[in-house]
């Protein structure tokens, strides 16, 4: 695995350079590249400056309270939090399974926020960029640009996520925070004229999430070799599939699959997912590293999302999906594909997929009648583990006997990517900046790396008073000269030490 | 997707009710659905920030008033009209209000209806705090001024 230009070895006189924030990115992040006299790329790292104690935040709260107050976490993906806290909730009151019901509500509910999300980063968020060049004009490249040059395209996206927003509306009961989900089930099922206005537009819908799939699709033709190799390296896969190893995003058990394609764990249950993976923290970023356990920091770090999930799986159950698995599979020529790039193409797969599901939940009587919620024996603890549009999201509860949340630990998809982002971004230094001027255009290159992941970065920094801080005192020529590490809450000040790494 | 004719006047606020006065445009518009009596010609809509789908809800009104919490406004409020524009408002946080109505006129091909923006000062955007009792103050002057926007005493 590769962490070349993670740090570099004499940062003494090197010139440092920052793109801060990294727009069109959830939260903020901020990269930093060392490069010296020749604007050789030195050290490249991604760093996330917003500091968020989400933890703190939801420990000592009523359990039931939990899966509204989580969708305050994020602007971007409530429905994922929603939906993970009220299955680990699900666990802790004896309540999983859940009546058929609400699986078939919470699925509809699911499917529509992964439409939505996929639709919004696509047609909004990449497209400037996969349409008009890495190197277009920065006043270009962007919706409204896209809205100009590319009408219908732009028009399509904004219809496909209005149509993933009133399916959450309807199922959760609000626009925004809603209730639908709770511990053991939903509060509310869908009426009858709500599933007939969804079905009217399900024509139009599953059209253009083909015609999307369309797009991405010759994107990759046109030029080849951009979206074969840029950002590209190898990495695990990490994501749920179903027991049988189909496509799932709300529920199944983990897999993990090698650079090679091969199968390294299986069957994992979610509630057993500290046996898998364990995190890391560095001292120069507040998000936390997570990898897997039995192979270590250097060796077990992996991508979920989009990319790992259409090739972790065996086969996506609906029909038009798997057609297009299968030629993205192709596309790997017998390998993985690891492209950083072919996220898109992915993701625009799984858009397709949601809607051929929520085509068949409409169908199913279940989504109209049935018990809400169903109870049993509780339990201290639960864990929660869905596929959230960005990948694989973990909520992890304690709970006492007197209801409240004692320990919480939440993993999202964004924290599972870090070092994926990382290596995507020392990547693209090494390929486009090394010994080159900085131009709009090429610090863009780094950007567009970093949006492939549809990164969150507002919901992926950890627990106020559990990551450590550190302040260095860099001289004029480079020299390290003075260093302060918090952490847990005390200050230890370090010895300054010539040709340390600069953060 | 929608059915029948849209309320002329729309209210539209955002913000994140946790993190502290970053609450104020959600809590002036629950204010203003409170206080206006039923049937009456208006839509009350917040979200946690505005978003492209959002240009759909701009449509079929006669006046539009958005609503947000600004550290950079003067206290107690601002209350300026908005013309379509191509800023470089363009991150996942948020769409600018300008740049909402630009995605409108490029979808419609017209402009919307005529749109004010109603900045409410606020101080502190933590997470998990309540909104401050200044910024609290402020709400009460702000939502005084949309009440007379909404042409109701």
């Amino acid at each position: 695995m590769n962490s070349a230009l993670e740090t570099a070895a004499h940062p003494a006189g090197l010139r440092r350079v920052a793109i801060d924030p990294v727009s069109r990115v959830e939260g903020h992040g901020k990269v930093t590249l060392l490069l010296d006299e020749h604007n050789r790329v030195h050290q490249a790292r991604l760093h996330i400056v917003e500091f968020r104690g989400f933890e703190k935040f939801i420990e000592g709260r009523p359990y039931w309270e939990v899966p509204v107050m989580v969708q305050r976490l994020c602007g971007i993906c409530p429905v994922s939090h929603h939906l993970a806290a009220a299955k680990a909730f699900d666990r802790v009151i004896g309540a999983a399974p859940v009546p058929a019901s609400a699986d078939a509500v919470r699925r509809l509910m699911h499917y529509g926020q992964m439409l939505q999300s996929h639709a919004l980063h696509f047609f909004h968020l990449s497209s400037p960029d996969l349409l008009f060049g890495f190197d277009s004009d920065v006043a270009r490249r962007n919706i409204v640009g896209v809205a100009q040059a590319h009408p219908e395209i732009a028009k399509k996206g904004i219809f496909l996520r209005k149509f993933g927003q009133e399916i959450i509306r309807i199922t959760s009961g609000k626009r925004v925070h809603g209730t639908g989900a709770i511990p053991g089930g939903v509060n509310k099922l869908v009426t009858a004229a709500e599933r007939d206005a969804l079905k009217r537009d399900l024509p139009d819908m599953l059209a253009w999430a083909q015609d999307s799939v369309d797009i991405a699709k010759q994107l990759h033709a046109q030029n080849p070799t951009l979206y074969r190799d840029f950002a590209s390296f190898r990495s695990n896969l990490l994501s749920l599939v179903r027991p049988d190893g189909g496509l799932d995003f709300y529920d199944g058990v983990l897999r993990v699959r090698d650079a090679g394609g091969k199968i390294l764990f299986d069957g994992v249950s979610d509630q057993g997912y500290r046996t898998l993976i364990e995190e890391e923290v560095r001292s120069w970023s507040y998000m936390k590293f997570p990898h897997l356990r039995s192979l270590g920091s250097e060796q077990g770090w992996y991508r979920v999302g989009p990319l790992a999930r259409v090739q972790n799986c065996d086969f996506i159950p609906t029909p038009r999906a798997e057609a297009e698995r299968a030629a993205f599979v192709a596309w790997g020529q017998g390998e993985p594909v690891h492209a950083t790039l072919a996220y898109h193409w992915a993701r625009m797969i799984e858009m397709l997929h949601a809607v051929e599901v929520i085509a068949e939940l409409l169908d199913n009587p279940a989504l109209l009648a049935g018990d809400l919620v169903s109870a049993g024996a509780r339990q201290r603890s639960g864990v929660g583990i869905i596929e959230a549009p960005r990948g694989t999201l973990i909520h992890d509860y304690d709970v006492g006997d007197d209801d409240l949340v004692t320990r919480c630990n939440l993993i999202v998809s964004t924290t599972h990517n870090n070092q994926a982002m990382n290596e995507a971004v020392r990547a693209v230094a090494r390929d486009y900046l090394d010994g080159r001027e900085l131009t709009e255009g090429l610090l863009n290159h780094i950007e567009v790396a970093i949006r492939a992941y549809d990164p969150c970065l507002s919901c992926a920094t950890h627990a106020l008073g559990k990551m450590p801080l550190e302040v260095s005192l860099v001289g004029h020529d480079g020299a390290l000269l003075d260093r302060v590490f918090k952490s847990d809450g005390e200050l230890v000040r370090e010895i300054s030490r010539a040709g340390a790494p600069v953060a | 997707m929608k059915a029948g004719r849209a309320p002329a006047l729309l209210v539209f606020g955002w913000g994140n009710r946790s993190r502290g006065d970053d609450a104020l445009g959600p809590l002036c518009v629950e204010r203003l659905r409170d206080v206006v009596p039923a049937g009456f010609d208006a839509e009350f809509l917040d979200d946690y920030q505005l978003q492209v789908e959002h240009a759909l809800d701009l449509a079929e009104r006669r006046r539009i008033l958005f609503v947000d919490a600004s550290m950079r406004c003067a206290a107690p409020f601002e209350a300026t009209p908005l013309q379509p524009a191509r800023d470089p408002s363009f991150t996942t946080h948020a769409l600018s209000p300008q740049a909402l109505m630009q995605v409108y006129v490029d979808l419609h091909g017209e402009a919307p209806a005529p749109c004010h923006l109603l900045a409410i000062h606020g101080e502190r955007f933590e997470l998990g705090e309540p909104p401050g009792a200044q910024a609290l103050a402020n709400l009460d002057a702000a939502s005084r001024w949309a009440l007379a926007w909404l042409g109701h005493p």
